[in-house]
């Protein structure tokens, strides 16, 4: 195999709206303002645009975003399944294209109204017959429910505590308290708050969840040679890499051999293998962070430690601003925003512009990774 | 697939698929059983067209004793739909199958067959707890519960 993604593109714009618990524009309206703006910041045309990549969750299809837009003939679109998991495939699949001759520009997002609209799991009409049929009924409702019942089984295993999610709900926390765009930007969280804070699905309390959100983010991915003529610093795209492990059932795992080994190691394994540097020359981290649990086992299938330590890991300020691994530099999706992750992406690329909220000192590579507890994906971002 | 609706004042019944169908007509009869390969015997779940293993698609319905123990539990608080946020907080337990211990089936811990999902004392909740099934009849399908062997 000759062919290789490694720096052959490279992302050169990002945009986003505001985030909030409720915007007054449609998800169609957001998207496009997002794109629009990721555009500008790269310097591009919108009609130059000819590939588009976003979720399958994603309403907004690229038929009324190319309209809106007007971008040229379109000669790539690509959808992600999997919610969250999708996210980092969309720059992979873009990254793809473009090195592949597909399409010279290429455009990923995710407009999501999460705050002011509807939960998707009341919609049960829709519930998907299996594996349903063996969770719903019993109450598992929620995603909340299901990784409850992994975080649950990983505190019983390995001696983790509340304590350790608290440490990953704190770091996302203080770096959202620096960041303006952040919905909780102005808003401190302390450990009495987090330790008396009403159960959501116990072991996981309001500030191991995510926050709903309105709001859209874009990012413009183009070959690495067209980029040293854009009008930002280039962010290469590394390595990419999605993973659907062997026996996998999605959000409930639980029956697999090993429910506690997730789709982060299967992506990892790819990731690392087509990259030149390994999990102890990356500077920052972006990690999925729908619930608190997800970093501990993200830690461990990335690479960061061994198995069962990602808890301990947490410790001693190491997520923090000069810490091991300061990771959520933005925020994450537990305090700046919950676009399924999308914001992670920008935040990535922010860090290695060197003009993030949070700036990491001389950061020059930095992991960005999708929905964990799903089949999921991931990026190895270098500057 | 078939649909059943369900009332927004009552608990969700299982949507059976094909696959899936027999776990639901044998739990009518007061039997758990999981569908087993005919062809190499390994047991699989959630049930599938094809053995993973040796890819026949022969496969049978083979009993289990019932007996189990627990791997996890959540505890699942409102926001909920309304006739599980009447219950809460309740509880889910995932049992791990004394007979086949990597089969995990989601479930409640009760008193009784009929006792609603709070019907346990939370402190009762411990992972390792042995239990051992039982059915409850509602809205015309059987649904497995889940009894602590020791009270």
């Amino acid at each position: 195999m000759t062919a290789t993604l490694k720096d052959a593109t490279a992302i050169v714009g990002i945009g986003q709206t505001a985030f909030a618990r409720h915007l007054p524009q449609s998800e169609k309206e957001l998207a496009c303002r997002a794109i629009l703006a990721a555009l500008a910041d790269a310097g591009i045309e919108p009609s130059e645009v000819d590939a588009f990549a976003s979720y399958t969750m994603e309403e907004t299809d690229e038929v009324e975003v190319a309209k809106a837009i007007g971008a040229g003939d379109v000669t790539f679109f690509s959808k992600i399944g999997y919610g969250g998991g999708g996210s980092c495939a969309t720059v992979g699949h873009l990254a793809s294209a473009v090195a592949t001759g597909q399409a010279t520009v290429g455009v990923a997002w995710r407009s999501r109204k999460r705050g002011s609209g509807p939960r998707p799991w009341k919609n049960t009409a829709v519930q998907l017959p299996t594996p349903g049929q063996w969770t719903r009924p019993f109450g598992l409702l929620r995603p909340a429910d299901e990784i409850g019942m992994l975080a649950r089984r990983y505190m019983h295993e390995y001696g983790a505590t509340r304590d350790h999610l608290f440490n990953v709900a704190m770091a996302c926390r203080n770096r959202a308290n620096a960041n303006p765009a952040a919905m909780m930007y102005e808003r401190p969280l302390t450990r009495e708050m987090y330790m008396t804070s009403r159960m959501i699905s116990d072991p996981l309390c309001l500030f191991d969840n995510c926050l709903e959100t309105d709001g859209a983010l874009a990012c413009v991915v183009v070959s690495a040679e067209r980029a040293r003529d854009c009008r930002q610093k280039p962010v290469y795209v590394h390595s990419v890499a999605q993973g659907l492990p062997a026996q996998h059932h999605g959000m409930v795992n639980y029956w697999n051999d090993d429910p506690l080994s997730g789709p982060a190691w299967t992506a990892a394994r790819h990731l690392w293998k087509q990259a030149d540097f390994g999990p102890q020359d990356v500077d920052v981290a972006q990690i999925y962070d729908a619930f608190t649990p997800l970093i501990p086992l993200s830690l461990e299938g990335y690479g960061f430690c061994g198995r069962g330590e990602g808890a301990a890991f947490t410790e001693g300020g190491a997520l923090e601003m000069g810490g091991r691994l300061p990771v959520n530099t933005g925020g994450g999706g537990l305090s700046e925003a919950y676009v399924h992750g999308f914001n992670l992406i920008n935040e990535g690329v922010k860090q290695l512009r060197g003009v993030s909220t949070s700036q990491v000192p001389d950061a020059t590579t930095c992991l960005v990774t999708a929905g964990e507890g799903v089949p999921t994906s991931a990026i190895l971002l270098r500057s | 697939m078939t649909t059943t609706s369900t009332a927004a004042d009552e608990l969700l019944l299982p949507v059976p698929d094909e696959d899936g169908a027999p776990f639901w007509e044998y739990a009518a009869q007061g039997e758990l059983r999981v569908q087993a390969c005919a062809a190499c015997g390994r047991l699989r779940f959630p049930p599938r067209p094809c053995c993973p293993h040796c890819r026949s698609f022969d496969s049978e319905w083979r009993r289990m004793s019932g007996r189990g123990r627990i791997w996890s539990y959540v505890r699942p608080h409102p926001p909920l739909l309304p006739a599980y946020a009447a219950q809460a907080p309740y509880n889910v337990i995932l049992v791990e199958l004394a007979d086949a211990p990597h089969i995990r089936l989601a479930g409640n811990l009760v008193t009784s067959a009929d006792a609603p999902l709070d019907s346990v004392d939370p402190a009762r909740l411990r992972i390792g707890a042995r239990v051992h099934v039982v059915f409850t009849e509602t809205g015309g399908m059987a649904v497995p519960r889940w009894i602590l062997e020791k009270s």
